[in-house]
Order: structure tokens, then sequence, then C-alpha cells
């Protein structure tokens, strides 16, 4: 009970104040304010060029913001703005405390060296230097994502999407970040590829107590991952809440178009 | 004695926006509560609003004005307000939900299906499996199926699966949505010997049951929904 106390009490992990970001004369996301806690999965919807993706770039650092503030608690329990780390402190944080999931596996994996190699460079970063160590845990990340252990010395080149796409989440949580970015981390997959994929993160995502803010454009994936959910239009948050509250009982007009798009199985 | 759900005046309006704006007027002045260890019985037609009361108590529905007084962890919170993590909160310690209709992950084994509430409270997923095979057991679902994901089994299955899920942990309070629609007499004896326990440890229970005889045996309490009809 203890630990649903604290829960209940502690401080956001990240906290995003009026973020904005123009390009020229377009805004692609304005005035985007929220607040992320431990073990907290945040879906981020909408359909193409509502500016989720600037909002997911913006918010792990990748883009400078035209205005507003991103903070982080670090691992030392303060809380920094990002745009004052500095350019070792963020890749730092990006190798240890942070993933990234990508769309497309190919853009967050090394195609070229082998599987476990790409779940070793990630340990190595954080210092690990005991080639048995880095293999075993490497190996016990390829069995949890579900990939033959056999296939851990073969390129990802050579594996299908689905298991190029779990390559990648256990790279990315082999150094037990705390907080996950996905973006559309199921688009490209096959339907049948597309649910052991959600399965296997929804377990992971529990097991490891994650904080994720997750893109997406599927309102199914967003009902299966997410505790809350962010709807965007026009590089403007429109409306959240809980995930079951928002596409259950929708309040705006864009919405609850989204929600009457999704055809029944 | 302190009622675990107290709702004041509470009300509920859908705006259709997708066909013009027209407003579906739900319920209005919504005002009961629920003792520890009461069940009381929402009455009233279909389309009176009952299930939409029910989730509004689970914070899946958002009310227009009013209050959701819940008892959580010895204080009182207003679901109409609350924030999403505490409505969280309120459903994994306090709430419990039996829907209609089990929604549930492809690719998971029932027994963990059922299993999951206890589990995400802490306990030993061999402890939590153990209590989830008795219920099962109960509700007469075959050890053989076990180990199946639930999608594709009988609709009355189904149900079963769902009404294990909802009545396999502690909570202090429990929303139970036609929870014996789809069953055959002996499940619906089972589903009224499960409710007589949760009562009897001090649960407090809201339910929709169109069955008579059902409904006769389970509540202690009965509010009429249309009562609340709002004025359109």
């Amino acid at each position: 009970m203890a630990d649903q106390d604290m829960l209940e009490n502690d401080q956001p992990l990240l906290v995003a104040e009026s973020l904005s970001k123009s390009y020229g004369r377009i805004a692609a996301c304005r005035d985007v304010s929220f607040s992320l806690y431990s073990g907290e999965v945040l879906a981020i919807v909408g359909e193409s060029g509502s500016g989720k993706s600037t909002l997911l770039q913006l918010l792990s650092g990748q883009l400078a913001a035209s205005g507003g503030h991103v903070s982080y608690r670090m691992r030392d329990g303060v809380t920094r703005d990002l745009a004052t780390l500095g350019e070792a402190e963020r890749r730092f944080l990006f190798r240890t405390d942070w993933g990234f999931v990508h769309q497309d596996p190919a853009q967050g994996l090394r195609m070229a060296v082998s599987a476990g190699a790409n779940v070793g460079e990630r340990l190595m970063a954080v210092g690990w230097n005991h080639y048995g160590r880095i293999r075993e845990t490497a190996s016990d990340w390829l069995g949890r994502v579900e990939i033959d252990v056999a296939r851990i010395d073969d390129a990802p080149r050579t594996y299908s999407g689905g298991m190029r796409q779990r390559l990648q989440i256990a790279r990315n949580l082999v150094t037990e970040p705390r907080l996950v970015f996905m973006d559309e981390p199921t688009g490209g997959l096959d339907v049948s590829v597309q649910a052991r994929l959600l399965d296997l993160l929804r377990s992971l995502v529990a097991e490891l107590n994650l904080a994720v803010i997750i893109v997406t454009h599927d309102l199914a994936v967003a009902r299966l991952l997410s505790h809350r959910v962010m709807v965007m239009k026009g590089g403007r948050v429109i409306e959240t809440g809980l995930t079951d509250q928002v596409l259950d009982d929708p309040r705006e007009p864009y919405t609850q178009l989204l929600v009457s798009s999704i055809l029944p199985p | 004695m302190t009622a675990m759900i107290d709702i004041a005046d509470a009300k509920k309006t859908f705006t259709m926006h997708l066909q013009g704006g027209i407003e579906l007027p739900v319920v209005s002045g919504v005002t009961f509560h629920v003792n520890p260890g009461e069940c009381v019985v929402l009455s009233g037609p279909s389309g009176a609003g009952k299930s939409s009361i029910l989730k509004m108590i689970f914070g899946n529905y958002r009310c227009d004005s009013g209050r959701i007084g819940i008892r959580h962890r010895d204080t009182l919170i207003d679901l109409a307000t609350a924030e999403p993590r505490q409505v969280l909160n309120v459903r994994r310690a306090t709430i419990g939900y039996v829907s209609q209709f089990l929604r549930a992950v492809p690719r998971v084994a029932t027994i963990d299906v059922v299993a999951e509430p206890l589990i995400v409270n802490g306990m030993a997923r061999a402890d939590a499996q153990a209590r989830a095979g008795e219920l099962l057991h109960r509700l007469n679902i075959p050890e053989r199926l076990w180990q199946l994901p639930p999608a594709t089994f009988s609709g009355g299955e189904q149900q079963r699966v769902n009404i294990a899920r909802g009545f396999i942990s502690d909570l202090p309070i429990l929303l139970l949505d036609e929870p014996t629609a789809s069953l055959d007499a002996a499940n619906r004896a089972v589903v009224v010997a499960l409710v007589a326990e949760k009562k009897r440890q001090g649960v407090a229970m809201v339910a929709i049951v169109h069955d008579e005889e059902i409904r006769h045996l389970i509540a202690d309490r009965i509010v009429d929904v249309t009562s609340f009809a709002a004025a359109a």
C-alpha cells in the first residue's frame, strides 16, 4: 500500500509548459501543456499533420521549441529544463533513462550489426564492459521480446518487420529507462503481428512501471496501451482525459468524428 | 454509517456534434447513496440511463454537473472533478466494474485475464492464479479452457470470465451491469451467491438486473431511474 500512496503523491516525471513550434508562419504545435508521472502511459492521437510527431520531437529534446519549456526529473531527483542541458548530458539521458521507439525499426537499429550487438551497444554506452555479462543480458532481452536466442548473431536486416520492431524495443529497454517515447510503433505491421507487439508492449510497460508517450493515429492502440489520451488537431490539444473517457464519451466535434470513424472488426 | 457512494444532483447530456449538435439529455438530478454491504439495484426501462449512471460512477462517462462522491481509502473523492490519475487510483483500489461484455487483450490466457486485477494490486502471480482458478471453477469454466484466450469462447463463457475478473478482487465497491444476462440457471445461482458473499464482506454494490427473480434475490434497495429522467 505504501507504494500506491506514493504513487498518488509523487512528483511528475516530465512537465511540458506552453510548448510551441512554428516553421515560419506555420504553427506545427501550439501551447501544449501537461504533466506525466512515473508508470503513466500517455497517447497522443490525431491524424497526419495534426502536430503529434512534432510534439514528440519537442518533448524528447530532438527539436528546439519556439516557445515554452520541457522539464524532466532526472535520476538524482533534480528537475531540469531540457533546454539547459548540455549536448553530452542530453545524449547521456537518451542512452540511459530514455528510450525512443521509431515507427521504422531501421531508424532505431543498426541494421548491419548483430542483434546481440544492437542490444549490447546500449549497455556498453552506460559503462558495461564484461563481454559475457553483456551477451547474457542481451540473450535474456531477446527472450523477453520473444526472439529466438539462436538468432542473436544475425543482423536485423535478416529479420522480419515484427522481429525488427521487437528488437528495437529490447534495445531501448535494456538500460531500464524510466521514460520511453514511441512514434507509431505498430504502424506498417500486419494486424496479427501488431496484436502480438501490443500485447508484449502492454506487459513490459506494466512490469517495468514505464512512463510512455506514444504517438499513434490508431485509437485501438491508444485504448489498449494508454491511461490518458491527448487529441491533437491543427497543432493544438483539443481534448484530453482518461483514455476510456475520451473514447467512450468524446466531447469535441473532431474527437467524435475520430471515434465514429473506426470500422467495427 | 458512512456511505461508500454518495451521488448528488448528477447530470449527463450528450451533445452529438456530427448530427448537427443535437443535445441528448440522459439523466439529471441523480441523487442516491450506497452503504457498505448493500446492493442497490437501478430499475427502469431500456434507455432510462441505468448504464450511463453506472458509467458515471466508474468515471467512464463525464458528468456535466453534480457530485459523484466515492469513499477511497478513508477520504471522499468527487469523481466528477477528479484528475485522471486519481480516477485510475480509485479504479485500482476501490471500484470494480463488471461490464456486459468482456474486452480482453488478444493472446492473454483466460486465467491471467481473471488474475490480473490481483497482480496489479501486488499479489504474487501464482497466488493470484490460484484464486482465479477457484473462481473459474465455481463459474463452471472447464480447466482445459483456462490457458486459452477468451476471445473464442461463447457469449455465456465470456461473461463468466468477465464475472470472475470482476469478483476476484477485494475492492470495496462493485458495479454490476447485467451480470446474469446470458447465463443459465446454475450459473445465475453462482452469481447470486457471489453477490451475497460480497455483501457479507461489506462491499457496496450497484447493479442493473432485468431478471425479476435475480433482482429480488440480490437487491437491498431499488432506485427508480425514471425519476432522474432528464427534461428534454
